[in-house]
């Protein structure tokens, strides 16, 4: 037990002398979390809209106006033909194009009914189907005002029926992206920040020699993984609080759910990112190799932990394999505790599978790293 | 110039020597690229979600029998009380609870009117909303079937076109992504590492008192991996091809331009790393804490930034990753030629110049 703490002692002096790593640690994740959780935003705003108008007729006029009202679209110039519309689309600077063609009211009231020609960027699918849906709101409710006005005699026969629907938001009734992002980057934050600690560490000890010198002190093998993994867990810890404040304070997150069942998930969870660093720093030779291993992995999880985008889209397999990636439960854990108050029993499966993943890891950890060469 | 070629010789054999970094090195972006290809999409599919049905009527019926027959919902469960629509959240079973109200064909047809509610899980907003949308449009259209031709007065029909995408494949706008997120830490990653890590083991000041200029020092460590980070740029553009059946509307030569123009941009920026940093871990965490998240989120990659409060729309002008994203989608999707992207262009050269005039102003030749 001494000597566990004497090691602890050793590892926390190291990481504190080391004076370019400190802002590394504890500065930049927290800015990260403050400035990143705003910009995870799905939301279409601000869409770049333009119109062709062939006919300058009040309906035209109106169908533009109603374009203009709304929040949605910015609406810019009026371009003199589909050419230079096209070209300012190829430019970036347009997003949706309409273009109104000639005669349009006039065919309009002859007819009652005419075809408008939309151009749609899809290159970002999904923000293209949002536009979409926008601009056939806007057209339905505009093909409602003109039914009004156009018609003289309001031929009031049947009444249509009407499923009336009501959105209700759980939870989140805002739909403030924020409420989600900042728990699910703070995941990110601690993941991270003791993976890539714990990855580097043994492999450091070995590229500049100084692991041998520690192999030959009586120091056992598991005092000297508990003695160098727990530091890290102690700085894991600490970011989470200070986030979870920063969470409060700044964010004004709810927290409805048991903050001791955070910290009990999030100590178990911390062991299965320390052991897999430590295994990344056991099979590699240097800092090199160990730092490249644990990006591939991180970016991996990042992307795969349904935190940006959701897990059921995902194809069958890549949906199994997320059954293995840590954060995914982190996020899930974080989600369900911070913010819809989830007990013990709810998240039972999560803490079963991460403890787990913990022994598993920590195992192969233990395994895997020699003293003898 | 021969000394520096024989310095460029040795570095490449450093890098050869060490296959466990080289095979991470090639692997990786492949195995990473055709993960993503596959896996992430912004679509929802195969939504779970729930039905609490207090009528349980053929109107009800029919309309359950159409949000299951879509693809993007699959029903789950039902739930028999509105108390138990907490608990299933709580265990995460389901994203939506559909709850219909009591007699619910015997309002639409008395008073032409019937509600139902449309209950998210909206502790992801991006997701609840997306269903909330997607369950109304099948209402509206269930709806529209009812009424037959009721209501059609005038009718002003939008005819949408979709153009650069046709299908919405949300892998045109992720293998642009993946493609920027490796060449960037990749790069700055490996080159900030190679120089650190020669001023930790001191062998930085055998370069030093050599009589290489320190220009060709940086240069010279710097060239392999330009050569490493243009092939792993071509593996990716044929996997997009190849594989995701990415189209490559412009033209190859400009592509080929600008990826090697972000790749130098990226390795100057390792470089300018490495000299503020002193040792590996410190380089390492600088590249990899102070970069992943900032280019995965401010690139446009996954986020739109048109939507993004406006100081982080300025703050994303800052990320070479925008830019490269920008051009990279101009000349593989809507087949632009430079005309286009000049300014795109102008400035990730401006930016790669900055890099260095830095690195060079703080490369240090003494060492303390």
């Amino acid at each position: 037990m001494k000597t566990i703490l004497y090691i602890i002692q050793k590892e926390f002096k190291q990481i504190f002398r080391n004076k370019g790593m400190l802002p590394i640690i504890f500065v930049l994740p927290l800015l990260q979390l403050i400035i990143l959780s705003n910009a995870a935003t799905f939301e279409v705003k601000n869409i770049k809209f333009a119109y062709i108008d062939n006919d300058h007729s009040p309906t035209s006029r109106a169908l533009v106006e109603r374009f203009n009202a709304s929040a949605y679209f910015d609406v810019l110039t009026d371009y003199h033909s589909q050419t230079i519309a096209s070209k300012a689309m190829l430019n970036g600077d347009v997003d949706v194009i309409v273009e109104i063609p000639r005669h349009f009211e006039r065919e309009l009231q002859k007819e009652k009914h005419h075809s408008l020609a939309i151009t749609i960027n899809a290159i970002d699918g999904a923000a293209a189907g949002l536009e979409n849906v926008y601009v056939t709101q806007i057209i339905q409710d505009f093909n409602q005002e003109i039914k009004v006005d156009l018609m003289q005699i309001s031929d009031n026969q049947i009444q249509p029926i009407n499923i009336e629907t009501i959105p209700l938001f759980w939870y989140n009734e805002t739909l403030n992206y924020k409420t989600f992002m900042v728990p699910g980057i703070l995941v990110l934050l601690v993941t991270m920040i003791t993976l890539f600690l714990s990855g580097m560490n043994i492999v450091r000890e070995k590229e500049i020699g100084t692991l041998e010198q520690i192999n030959v002190t009586p120091i056992k093998k598991s005092q000297f993984i508990i003695g160098k993994l727990f530091p890290f867990w102690v700085i894991g810890m600490g970011i989470l609080t200070v986030g979870l404040i920063i969470a409060k304070v700044i964010f004004n997150v709810p927290i409805i759910g048991s903050l001791l069942l955070l910290y009990f998930y999030t100590s178990i969870y911390i062991l299965v990112i320390l052991g897999i660093g430590l295994f990344i720093s056991n099979f590699t030779d240097t800092q090199q190799q160990a730092m490249f291993i644990a990006w591939f992995f991180t970016v991996i999880f990042i992307l795969m932990s349904g935190l940006f985008t959701p897990i059921e889209s995902m194809p069958q397999w890549a949906q199994i394999l997320t059954e293995f990636n840590p954060i995914k439960y982190f996020v899930e854990v974080m989600r369900m505790v911070m913010l819809k108050g989830s007990g013990f029993l709810d998240i039972l499966p999560q803490i079963l599978k991460t403890f787990l993943y913990a022994i598993i890891m920590n195992g192969l950890a233990v395994w895997s790293y020699k003293k003898k060469k | 110039m021969k000394r520096f070629i024989g310095f460029v010789k040795k570095e490449f054999y450093h890098i050869f020597r060490d296959r466990r970094s080289l095979f991470i090195l090639f692997g990786m972006p492949i195995a990473q690229i055709m993960l993503f290809g596959f896996a992430i999409t912004n679509e929802i599919n195969n939504v779970d979600i729930a039905i609490l049905d207090h009528s349980k009527d053929a109107t009800t019926n029919e309309i359950i029998h159409k949000i299951s027959a879509s693809k993007y919902f699959s029903i789950k469960q039902m739930v028999t009380r509105e108390a138990d629509i907490a608990s299933v959240f709580k265990k995460g079973q389901v994203k939506a609870v559909l709850n219909f109200e009591k007699d619910f064909s015997k309002n639409l047809i008395k008073e032409h009117k019937a509600t139902i509610q449309i209950i998210t899980d909206a502790t992801d907003p991006n997701t609840a909303n997306t269903i909330s949308n997607y369950i109304n449009a099948i209402l509206q259209k269930y709806q529209k079937e009812l009424n037959n031709d009721l209501t059609i007065t005038y009718q002003i029909v939008p005819k949408t076109r979709m153009v650069y995408n046709p299908e919405l494949k949300s892998v045109y706008m992720f293998v642009p992504g993946v493609m920027t997120i490796i060449l960037m830490l990749v790069s700055a990653m490996m080159t900030s590492i190679s120089i650190t890590r020669e001023k930790e083991l001191g062998t930085m000041e055998i370069l030093l008192v050599s009589p290489l200029k320190p220009l060709q020092v940086i240069v010279g460590k710097v060239f392999p991996y330009i050569f490493l980070s243009v092939i792993n740029a071509i593996v990716i553009v044929v996997l997009s091809i190849f594989i995701f059946k990415m189209p490559i509307e412009g033209s190859l030569l400009l592509l080929a331009f600008e990826s090697v123009l972000f790749i130098i941009s990226a390795l100057a920026l390792g470089i300018l790393i490495s000299t503020i940093s002193a040792t590996q871990q410190t380089a390492m965490m600088i590249s990899l804490m102070g970069l992943m998240l900032p280019v995965i989120l401010l690139s446009g990659f996954i986020f739109p930034i048109a939507s993004m409060p406006l100081p982080l729309q300025v703050i994303s002008n800052i990320i070479p990753a925008k830019w490269f994203i920008i051009i990279i989608k101009g000349i593989m999707l809507k087949g632009v030629g430079l005309e286009y992207v000049w300014k795109e262009t102008l400035i990730l050269v401006g930016m790669t110049a900055f890099f260095m005039a830095i690195s060079v102003k703080k490369y240090k030749i003494r060492l303390e």
